[in-house]
């Protein structure tokens, strides 16, 4: 079961659709749910699916097209690095070949320690500052160069 | 930094670094709400805002440059039931990241602009659709909300009027497609983001069905600015038929990426110049003028011309939503078609054949080519795959996987080519992989003192 905190959450998104449309938190709530989790097990998203009454295919579905979602559990910190053109003229791909090399990993796998998960990322409407790297889909980390990279990683406790 | 430059600048005129810059109380001292006040107390007729926004030549700056008051107008009048106004930040379009920086400086002008838009329609609810990236504005977004409604400013009887509107942020999580409009509505409904058929238009069924306009950020934030210099006064800023003033995300080769503020019809080479130049004093190469979807121009076009709806198109590609990608000599033009196409084929969302398996096709062509391993005949096989994508499409995300590539071969065929018969990059790697900056020691100093 999600926590007495994170329902209360849940209660606050829902509210901001109007009456019978319960289904628009779905993207909300399962970000919180996930936050809390750390992934989307299948539990998980049934659970969601059924404080917001509507079938859990329907919110397995969202959660496998948003790519924010995670539906396999990941290390402690999932690093998104930004490698679209915008970035990688300032160096996003280079630091994303920085970063598997130091963590020995590729992107879509997690070290064996389980600490971390490296993933690619798609814009993130950041391009000014590159390279840009989300770390867990909520802290962004602007201008890695590979001293702040090595700062960030010897930081994830 | 809230802005890095601008040339008479409107949205971002003001604007401090202070960390509560943001805050209503600073909003209102900027001469916030105004607009909004003085409509509510003179009840000022919707019709009368609408023309008002239509002689100020606004042009929506999502991407598509629709005219907004004439988007304004579409909607029904003397309609009972829900109306909605929705506004899209999910700026994900590659290069673009001036939303972001509205939603963080200016929260307070998007929402004063999202209320002047429903009380000309006639909507009363409202979303904004934010980025899910950018979590820490989501939150900023909400507490600005929260600010607005503690005012008076939203909710039922605003000001101790007989408009009520109600607005709430909704955020995404992960899908470029959810910035196409009716995808982002079928998002808001609790879907998967996928566009629907057009028409009908949103106008007249948009989310859940009802009448709802949908304006991005940066339109809804220009519109107190608009009612309180006056239309003419706006359009006079811009250039005939691009009124107004516009934020460029210059990103890539440049000394200063960041967000400028310049009025459109301003030449591409006083943006650049702005920007401190091409980085380390190196070659312009190309540049993307509106947003990776945008066609690509090579630098002897695109110094002479201007930047604004109508000189961009003539030029041969796109305002867009004035993300400007900046190439020096040291790019390798396969590789970044490569990346871009990648970035398309991960993002179709599957619906259209035509979209789902073409970018397929167009990132295996050019990974192969990237690889060393192409053909001769993968440049027309490019073009006939990239032309049978464009228009045969739900949405114009299949355009905008297949102009990058037509634009490349245009301006860069001979690059191509050259890549094919040699097996490797006409621009050495090592030259790459300097024109990234990444291993350069002093790269960190350099661009710490740029922050400062
Ligand atoms: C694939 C695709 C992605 C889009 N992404 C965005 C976006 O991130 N932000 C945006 O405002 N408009 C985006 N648009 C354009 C919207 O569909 C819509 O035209 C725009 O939000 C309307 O606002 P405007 O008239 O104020 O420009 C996108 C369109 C397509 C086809
Ligand atoms: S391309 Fe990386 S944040 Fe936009």
């Amino acid at each position: 079961m999600l926590s007495e905190a994170t329902y209360q959450k849940f209660a606050r998104e829902v509210a901001k659709y109007p009456e019978g449309r319960a289904r628009s938190a779905v993207m909300a709530c399962l970000a919180l749910a996930q936050e809390e989790r750390g992934w989307l097990a299948p539990e998980t998203i049934r659970e969601v699916a059924e404080y917001l009454g509507i079938p859990p295919i329907a919110a397995l579905e969202v959660a496998s097209f948003y790519n924010m979602y995670d539906v396999k559990p990941t290390g402690r910190y999932k690093l998104t690095v930004c490698t679209n053109l915008p970035c990688a003229l300032s160096g996003g791909s280079h630091a994303a070949e920085y970063l598997k090399k130091k963590l020995g990993i590729d992107f879509g796998e997690t070290t064996a320690d389980q600490k971390f998960t490296l993933m690619e990322g798609e814009c993130m409407g950041a391009c000014g500052d590159a390279p840009v790297l989300l770390v867990n889909n909520r802290k962004m980390c602007a201008r890695m160069t590979p001293a702040e990279i090595d700062r960030l990683l010897s930081e994830c406790a | 930094m809230a802005i890095l430059g601008a040339i008479h600048p409107v949205l971002t005129a003001g604007l401090s670094d202070r960390e509560d810059g943001w805050r209503l109380a600073e909003y209102e001292a900027r001469g916030g709400y105004a607009a909004l006040r003085r409509i509510l107390s003179e009840r000022i007729p919707a019709e009368k805002i609408i023309a008002e926004i239509k002689s100020s030549g606004l042009r929506g700056r999502g991407g598509a440059g629709f005219p907004t008051g004439l988007k304004w107008s579409f909607m029904p009048r003397g309609m009972d039931g829900d109306k909605y106004i929705i506004c899209n930040t999910d700026e994900g379009e590659p290069g673009t990241f001036k939303d972001r920086d509205l939603l963080c400086h200016n929260p307070h002008a998007v929402i004063e602009g999202m209320l002047i838009g429903a009380y000309a329609v006639g909507a009363n609810r409202g979303y904004n659709y934010i980025h899910g990236e950018i979590f820490a504005l989501y939150r900023r977004f909400e507490d600005a909300l929260a600010e607005a409604r503690a005012a008076g400013l939203l909710g039922r009887n605003i000001l101790g009027t007989d408009f009520s509107f109600e607005l709430f942020a909704h955020h995404g999580y992960g899908a470029y497609i959810c910035g196409e409009e009716t995808a982002l509505l079928e998002s808001i409904e609790g879907k998967k983001g996928q566009p629907r058929f057009k028409p009908p238009f949103p106008a007249s069924f948009g989310l859940y069905g009802k009448p709802t306009t949908i304006n991005n950020t940066e339109t809804f934030a220009s519109i107190p600015f608009i009612l309180n210099m006056g239309g003419e006064a706006y359009l006079k800023l811009g250039s005939p038929n691009n009124g107004g003033t516009k934020l460029f995300s210059v990103s890539g080769h440049v000394e200063r990426p960041g967000n400028y503020e310049v009025p459109l019809g301003t030449p591409f080479a006083a943006l650049l110049e702005l920007c401190g130049g091409v980085r380390g004093g190196r070659r312009l190469k190309a540049v993307i003028p509106g947003g990776s979807s945008s066609p690509v121009l090579p630098a002897e076009i695109i110094m002479d011309c201007a930047l604004d709806y109508d000189s961009i198109s003539k030029a041969g590609s796109m305002l867009g939503s004035g993300a400007v990608i900046v190439m020096d000599e040291t790019v390798c033009m396969v590789k970044a078609l490569a990346r871009l196409s990648f970035f398309y084929h991960e993002e179709s969302c599957g619906q259209c054949a035509p979209c789902r398996e073409g970018t397929g096709w167009l990132f295996d062509v050019l990974a192969r080519i990237e690889a060393g391993d192409g053909r001769m005949e993968d440049v027309e096989t490019l073009a006939r795959v990239a032309g049978n994508i464009g228009g045969r499409t739900i949405c114009a995300l299949g355009d905008a996987a297949a102009m990058p590539v037509q634009s490349f071969l245009t301006h860069f065929r001979e690059e191509f080519l050259y890549h094919i018969a040699h097996k490797t990059c006409l621009v050495p790697r090592e030259v790459q992989w300097a024109g990234s900056g990444f291993h350069c020691a002093d790269a960190g100093q350099q661009r710490a003192g740029r922050q400062g």
